[in-house]
């Protein structure tokens, strides 16, 4: 793992994947809690982990080596069921593109077990990963000024939910009355890193 | 004993309730927030007497008018604004006791561009994720502080330590850079050219970040770079070359390089300066 300082007090770790990201964060987040990693924040993103916050930024740097590749078999493991119903305004555009009818699009996503690989742009907002290549699209061309929250959009290789309204630049195909993000409920993000989701149709 | 309250009279451009903010929770997209003029934020719980962790008024411009409901010890740190107490002129920057049912005036701003008002026992509002602040970005926190609201003031602490003199904050022009994380994204002569480059700060600056402009900072290719993890101070570059610098209520991952970071001493600085001021960048 490559690792790039960032100022005085942070480093940014390069992985090979978001498999590779996903080991380093359960590494980083079991070294936090033991006390022997001192650091503020750990932010997994999508092939990067940053370490923020960081006392002595050249021993962590110099102690990287010894971290482990692979997840621990302990690593904590949380399915999480959203009800859905598959009504976006772009679903039919989406299906255009991909060569499908709305059926299938509506069949691949909910048959997909995705993960949530980092949260970011917004509170609770998820990126989910292990959307079928099938079901890859562009952002908007366009993004829209308002976006409702609970809706539920594709974006590259991601899937993933607005917590609350917003402007939004993902291709909606469903909504959900879950909610994603509750600053008053203990824990505040239903969906956090390393989360495993799994989108179920409430009409079907 | 009676509450003890703040009834705004008229609050100014922008005024929040701000603490040391929110950090730790980034992984669930949660902006740390906070006053972005640290230093100035602490000194002046100091000077009434609170803990530095207390929730002050972060004032745009300056700009407040409140009226006092029961007695409290006030100062202001950060920009330098007139201070009215009773229609009297006080002290900017050292503790000044206010009478219950007492007016109390904050001009515009003379120098620098966010005042910190400090009361002692803190402005009590309900705290939000382990913080008073207000994230502009998120929509966490309270809502901003506007014309007839009335805030609850905590019971005072101990007696302030008293001050003699308050050394001034440096009113620097110049912001430090440490390069990295992706200088490489960048053309070598773009690179080369920061240390010294004097850029001019724009009118969207805000909580999220310095807007600068100037001479544009050229990426090296036409590679989208995946989204990634986000630091105070960090000088982002989106394709128009214009560089942004992240402050408080900046979002915890982006998708543009990030060609250096600020030195932490220099973010005061940038919480100071006013659209339109020109700033040194130097590589250090």
């Amino acid at each position: 793992m490559e690792a790039r300082s960032v100022g005085d007090q942070a480093l940014l770790l390069e992985c090979a994947g978001p498999d590779e990201v996903r080991a380093a964060y359960a590494e980083a987040r079991r070294r936090q809690q033991s006390g022997e990693l001192s650091c503020t924040d750990i932010i997994p993103a999508a092939a990067t982990l940053l370490l923020d916050g960081l006392r002595d930024l050249e021993s962590v740097r110099s102690g990287l080596g010894d971290w482990p590749v692979e997840l621990p078999d302990d690593v904590e493991d949380r399915l999480v069921e959203l009800a859905v119903t598959y009504d976006g305004p772009d679903l039919e555009s989406v299906a255009r593109h991909c060569g499908m009818d709305v059926d299938e699009v509506v069949e691949r996503h909910r048959g997909t077990e995705l993960l949530v690989a980092f949260c970011g742009f917004a509170p609770g907002f998820a990126y989910l990963s292990g959307l079928p290549k099938e079901l890859h699209v562009p952002r908007l061309e366009k993004p829209r000024s308002k976006v409702p929250a609970g809706s539920v959009g594709l974006a590259g290789t991601f899937t993933g939910v607005y917590p609350r309204s917003s402007p939004g630049g993902w291709q909606l195909i469903a909504r959900t009355d879950e909610r994603l993000w509750d600053a008053e409920r203990d824990p505040p993000a239903l969906l956090t890193p390393g989360t495993r989701v799994r989108f179920v149709d409430s009409d079907g | 004993m009676a509450e003890r309250e703040l009834e705004i009279r008229h609050a100014g451009p922008q005024v929040t309730v701000q603490d040391l903010g929110r950090p730790g929770q980034a992984h669930l997209g949660v902006p740390r927030s906070g006053a972005l003029d640290d230093p100035a934020h602490r000194l002046a719980n100091r000077l009434v007497g609170n803990d530095e962790s207390a929730a002050t008024l972060e004032c745009l411009d300056g700009q407040l008018a409140f009226r006092t409901r029961g007695a409290v010890t006030l100062a202001v740190a950060g920009a330098r604004v007139p201070v009215t107490v009773a229609g009297r002129g006080r002290e900017w920057g050292n503790a000044v006791s206010v009478h219950a049912g007492s007016v109390v005036e904050l001009g515009a701003a003379t120098q620098g561009l966010r005042a910190y008002l400090a009361v002692s026992g803190g402005i009590e509002v309900q705290p939000v994720l382990g913080s008073r602040s207000t994230d502009l970005l998120s929509g966490l926190g309270p809502d901003r502080v506007r014309d007839g609201d009335v805030l609850p003031v905590g019971p005072p602490g101990p007696a302030p330590v008293p001050v003699d003199a308050i050394r001034t904050a440096r009113h620097s022009r110049e912001l430090r850079l440490r390069l990295g994380p992706r200088d490489d994204w960048f053309d070598e002569a773009s690179v080369e050219a920061l240390d010294g480059a004097a850029y001019t700060v724009g009118n969207d600056s805000n909580r999220i970040g310095l807007r600068l402009e100037g001479e544009p900072i050229r990426w090296r290719g036409a590679d989208e770079l995946p989204s990634e993890g986000m630091v105070l101070g960090a000088v982002q570059v989106p394709r128009n070359g214009q560089p942004v610098v992240f402050l408080n209520d900046h979002p915890t991952t982006g998708g543009y390089p990030v060609i250096a970071v600020v030195v932490r001493e220099d973010l005061a600085v940038c919480a100071q300066l006013r659209p339109g001021e020109e700033v040194t960048l130097r590589v250090v």
